[in-house]
């Protein structure tokens, strides 16, 4: 991808030039060193994928385990080493030819996305949750993923022990992708990282033990509205690159400000103002399907449902980490020349996704339908963050994605612990009077609930504080009172299942509170104090959050 | 022949398979429609590359290619699991969490 070939004043000589023009490739010149936290865990995933195919049986699990805490503990040390160094704030530069960022916001939201990881990789390797089948632990994932539910070809792998333990690598691709999007600098990083991280999310989402028609319908309705949003993202893509002639932020940048080098053979395109307000809509509706806002919200709620609950707690804060940080990078790096175009339609977005997350939310019935719907509300509250378009916007941002993922994880990880017969119990009549028969597990919820609903001394609260703040001083008064009064809505129905764990009568036939392995219990323990640690001394992180917030260019 | 009539193509293949995803209750069809979505993206690269006189947009397309294949095997895998096990593929059957 030659700069050279831009000064070519005809068109048509394209391919004589490129011809020409050959022994003036200039090698890659890739840092390795500032992209080590991206390798360290494609290279574990790769591991773990040759764990699977040459370990006996019996112990890939343990091999599995260690392989991903151990990658992503390493990754996350590059990362800190990375910013000790000062890639996040004075020495921030694009790497790898202008594909990916390494600078403040990359490194902390790859930070957040890798603790993310390592917590998630606790819940996906709990094995005391459910019963012993065939007399052998068994986790939250399907036996044999490619089995007919119910069939004899699954009972068969149930009795010989079989365990999907490809979940490991499957997560750690995942991660890997998540790291890149948000660090990436030109759109086709954007993109391809973009499918790396959905592909292995749609096959974990249809991996559930229980429940697996449930599990494979999330699979499928996730992966056909999620390849339609990318197909939606390539198209903008391709219309920006038509506007523009490049792919590269800065370098649409530059020609939406009018400042690139003039280059007769752009100019067709880049008089035509269409191109770029279509293909701004496009890509901007590709990241809104990812970060779940309304209206491309529909997907959250059936796949978070059906999809493993460890699962959907990694998807409900690693994905909304990552795509938060792309959207951030995006408009505030590509298009804050385009400001006076996208902020009336971001207003009108967080505005619906604000209200209508709140506002659903309140009628359901299912405690993981019920924490999806307020993801969208939650996802409303960000965007009213990422719309201030100035530093503050950005560290609030960053706050707020920390903050809330480890409350989003730790909730669900302690959905997996309410059981009956029929696997978890998700109905919310079944938690009536869970304060009752086992206080610490309701007292516990009933936190991450208060976190959710913004109570001071909790980090919802300083996130949300911090978002409303930025949005305030940029200027967006409206969407402050908005983001107020549904903040009141979903308090109301965060309280109403605090008031029916504690003050209503548990019912005879109410489900146990499994007893978990040190796994979950740690989990669960770190969102905890997490939270509550953000939530009394925020200002560390606050400060961490700010020091991160300037983007390089 | 003008090159911005291979946009105008594009454009229409593109309207054609969001149609096409909103409109058939197949899965296997649907899942047509993104890659033919996915393919006028294609063609738009290679169009606008043509255009700027830049390769960046053919190399792109290169991506879009191996990133739909990487699509197809994940998105098979999941279509042809739920129809062993409902013996059905249609969109509208898989209705188990409708409110």
């Amino acid at each position: 991808m030659s700069a050279a070939l831009h000064s070519g004043p005809v068109v048509h000589s394209l391919w004589t030039t490129a011809a020409s023009s050959t022994d003036r490739f200039p090698t890659p010149h890739i840092e390795y060193a500032q992209l080590s936290p991206v390798l360290i865990i494609f290279g574990v995933a790769m591991l773990g994928i040759l764990v699977e195919a040459f370990t006996p049986r019996r112990h890939r699990y343990t091999a599995q385990v260690v392989l991903a805490v151990v990658g992503l503990a390493a990754a996350f040390a590059a990362v800190v080493a990375l910013a000790e160094k000062g890639y996040g704030t004075t020495k921030a530069h694009i790497a790898a030819m202008g594909a990916v960022a390494v600078d403040g916001p990359a490194l902390f939201l790859q930070g957040t996305i890798l603790l993310v990881g390592l917590v998630a990789v606790f819940t996906f390797a709990e094995r005391r949750l459910d019963p012993k089948a065939h007399g052998r632990h068994v986790d939250s994932f399907a036996a044999q993923g490619s089995a007919v539910p119910g069939g004899e070809q699954e009972k068969a792998a149930v009795r010989a022990g079989f365990t999907t333990t490809e979940v490991f690598p499957l997560l750690l691709f995942a991660v890997g992708g998540m790291l890149v999007f948000p660090a990436a600098n030109d759109l086709l990083t954007l993109f391809v990282a973009l499918e790396v991280f959905s592909l292995p999310l749609y096959i974990l989402c249809a991996l559930a033990r229980r429940n697996r028609l449930m599990s494979q319908e999330s699979a499928v309705k996730y992966f056909l509205l999620g390849a339609f949003s990318s197909a939606f993202l390539l198209f903008g893509i391709a219309l920006l690159y038509g506007y523009s002639g490049t792919v590269t932020y800065s370098g649409i940048s530059a020609v939406i400000d009018g400042t690139a080098p003039t280059n007769p053979a752009l100019d067709n395109t880049t008089g035509n103002d269409a191109l770029l307000l279509i293909g701004l809509a496009m890509v901007a509706v590709g990241l809104l399907f990812k970060v779940g806002a309304v209206p491309f919200h529909m997907w959250t709620p059936d796949v978070y449902q059906g999809a493993p609950t460890p699962v959907t707690g990694f998807m409900a804060a690693a994905t909304k980490v990552a795509a938060f940080g792309a959207l951030l990078r995006l408009l505030y790096v590509v298009l804050p020349g385009m400001r006076w175009d996208w902020r009336p339609v971001m207003w009108g977005v967080a505005i619906a996704t604000m209200l209508v997350g709140a506002v659903i939310a309140v009628t359901q019935t299912d405690v993981k339908r019920l924490l999806a719907y307020s993801s969208v509300a939650h996802a409303g509250f960000i965007l009213a963050g990422v719309i201030a378009v100035d530093k503050d916007g950005v560290s609030s941002v960053l706050f707020y994605l920390a903050a809330y993922s480890f409350v989003t994880l730790g909730a669900f990880a302690v959905v997996t612990l309410v059981r009956d017969a029929g696997g978890e119990a998700t109905h919310l009549s079944r938690w009536a009077g869970l304060g009752r028969r086992s206080p610490l597990v309701a007292a516990v919820f009933g936190v991450f609930l208060l976190a959710f609903a913004g109570i001071p001394l909790t980090s919802g609260f300083a996130g949300k504080f911090a978002v409303f703040k930025a949005a305030a001083q940029g200027g967006a008064m409206p969407l402050v009172i908005i983001g107020v009064i549904s903040s009141a809505v979903a308090a109301f129905f965060y309280i109403r299942v605090i008031v029916l764990m504690f003050f209503s009568e548990p019912k005879p036939d109410g489900p146990s509170v499994a007893v978990p392995s040190p796994l979950t219990s740690m989990a669960i323990a770190l969102g905890v104090v997490v939270t509550l640690v953000m939530g009394l001394a925020p200002q560390y992180f606050l400060d961490l959050a700010d020091k991160a917030s300037v983007f390089v260019r | 022949m003008n090159p911005a009539n291979y946009l105008y193509l594009a454009a229409l293949l593109f309207t054609i398979g969001a149609a096409g995803v909103l409109i058939r209750r197949n899965a296997i069809v649907v899942f047509m429609c993104v890659e033919l979505m996915l393919n006028a993206c294609n063609l738009a690269f290679v169009t606008f590359s043509r255009l700027h006189g830049n390769l960046d947009g053919q190399v792109i397309a290169f991506f879009t290619m191996v990133v739909a294949a990487a699509e197809v095997v994940v998105g098979l895998a999941i279509i042809v699991s739920i129809y062993r096990s409902r013996h059905s593929a249609s969109v509208d059957d898989a209705n188990l969490m409708k409110l």
